[in-house]
């Protein structure tokens, strides 16, 4: 059965904007992207809206639904409570460009200053290496981000204090959590996690996890064991001293 | 133009688009902590009722274990207030000890977490804004001294060691003809008090990278990579943990101190 339904949607740009209200009939089975694709076929054809894959992989369509971070083509509409408007705007973390779009050029900007991969001698003659699987198992997990930057925007620490000249975010967290506990990494990032990249802004929150659709466990598996790992270069004697005295090999 | 200049305004406290009732969570960890935190101060003062004997038990407080100096059993360095300690205070056992399971719980990253939302609203919940516009983290002093948190985990584990040791003696009863095998309502408060207290503490994300996380290749440390699969199993629940073993250590504390005032009465079940 068809129900009508009011959409809350922002419109504006980098000067300015303001919510405007759609209101439109849904039918079962439809996401929050379909709504807005089809308010833009009818109502508001200068609508803009990123999207791309529509299937949770592409992470385009990010924006806030109902004031939390999500993929518009994941979240079903029959999550949401339609007895009162829905609202749509973009993410609140980086600069507006229209409507829903928003300028995520700053993500790919941090990434390029974060150490590479870099590994170590090959173990075969051939140039190729040999690792375990549980070796690879706890970084694979990092591996499934879509780079949807939704982890970025609910971080209040880029989105309510603005440091992105000093905090790199959880998304990035993630990534050098992928290089720095790689088996074949050489690598050290652990000085600039704690200087440049500012780890210790992280106060744990945990809202980078919830909001991840990819449902990687961000807080608890990438940045405290590379806050953890930071202790161990920087805060903590009885591990310098461990590190001189147990035997090597 | 700096680049915090091109993104929208830092929203008012409290202001949002949710329409969810965000607030209960943090209300809610605000006055759980709260309550845990007055009713722990005020047990640990008394200095009183922390041990009950009457019918033969030997329960002693977990505000009070280990009991340095007392007037019970367990006292191991005397039964008078160390000779140290400044006359214009009032002694208690607790005093001594207290701060280490509390530092424990302060430093830990899920408390971490969750206070810095309940009691600084730092942010009060996910995309809510916040009441203050500077932010420092946890890189510059005082939230720097978390790092100490492992330093904390060290000494709780022999916390879980002396509490398990304290639910054993829970099980032995005195009477005319000597000590005997005995389980009572308050065994088993204690026992649970130990394994919640250490299904917690043996979670703990930093002893979870101390055994085996510090390592990228676990499969050339095979007991490492069980330890870290071990706590790491814990450390899936360590919120749940955290706050099932906050709330029993303080009833741990209640029913023995109801007992020792004669208001709730031990049963032995054998």
């Amino acid at each position: 059965m068809n129900k009508t339904v009011t959409f809350r949607i922002w419109r504006g740009d980098a000067t300015g904007g303001k919510f405007v209200d759609y209101t439109t009939e849904i039918t079962e089975g439809l996401v929050v992207l379909d709504v807005v694709h089809k308010i833009q076929a009818t109502q508001a054809n200068d609508l803009a809206c990123r999207w791309n894959c529509k299937a949770g992989k592409c992470g385009s369509c990010s924006a806030e639904v109902n004031g939390m971070p999500k993929l518009m083509c994941m979240t079903r509409m029959d999550t949401l409570d339609i007895s009162k408007p829905i609202t749509i705007e973009p993410m609140r973390a980086f600069p507006s460009i229209r409507d829903l779009v928003t300028d995520v050029s700053w993500n790919f900007r941090v990434k390029t200053k974060i150490k590479k991969f870099k590994p170590r001698t090959p173990d075969a003659p051939d140039g190729s290496w040999r690792m375990q699987q549980e070796d690879v198992d706890r970084v694979q997990e990092f591996r499934k981000c879509i780079e949807c930057f939704l982890c970025q925007d609910v971080c209040h620490v880029l989105r309510d204090h603005h440091k992105h000249e000093e905090f790199i975010g959880p998304r990035f967290l993630v990534y050098t959590a992928a290089l720095e506990m790689h088996p074949l990494d050489t690598e050290d990032r652990l000085e600039e996690l704690k200087q440049a990249h500012g780890i210790g802004f992280c106060n744990i929150t945990k809202c980078c996890t919830k909001v991840c659709p990819e449902h990687i466990t961000i807080t608890d598996n990438a940045i405290i064991p590379l806050k953890e790992r930071v202790v161990d270069e920087y805060y903590d004697p009885f591990g310098w001293l461990w590190k001189a005295l147990r035997p090597k090999g | 133009m700096p680049y915090a200049d091109t993104l929208p305004a830092q929203r008012k406290f409290g202001q949002t688009t949710r329409p969810d009732a965000w607030w209960i969570q943090p209300l809610l960890v605000f006055l759980g902590f709260s309550a845990f935190i007055v009713y722990s101060t005020w047990a640990g003062v008394q200095g009183t009722n922390y041990f009950l004997d009457a019918q033969g038990q030997d329960y002693l407080s977990p505000f009070y274990s280990p009991e340095l100096w007392g007037r019970t059993g367990h006292s191991l360095f005397g039964a008078t207030q160390p000779s140290w300690w400044p006359a214009f205070i009032k002694f208690s056992p607790a005093f001594l000890i207290m701060w280490i399971p509390a530092g424990f719980r302060f430093t830990c990253y899920y408390y971490r977490g969750a206070y810095y939302k309940a009691f600084w609203a730092d942010p009060i919940n996910c995309a809510v804004g916040e009441p203050r516009k500077t932010f420092l983290g946890e890189r510059y002093f005082p939230l720097i001294i978390q790092n100490v948190h492992r330093y904390f985990l060290y000494l709780a584990l022999i916390f879980i060691v002396l509490l398990s040791h304290d639910a054993w003696r829970g099980l032995w009863f005195t009477d005319a003809t000597g000590k005997h095998f005995g389980v009572a309502v308050g065994s088993l408060v204690l026992i649970i008090n130990a394994v919640l207290l250490a299904s917690y503490t043996l979670g703990c994300h930093s002893l979870r990278h101390l055994v085996g996380g510090f390592l990228d290749s676990k499969s050339k440390a095979p007991t490492c990579a069980k330890a870290y699969s071990c706590v790491g199993c814990l450390n899936k629940r360590h919120m749940m943990y955290a706050w099932f073993s906050l709330f029993w250590v303080g009833f741990t504390d209640l029913y023995i101190r109801l007992c020792s005032l004669g208001i709730w009465h031990d049963v032995r079940l054998f």
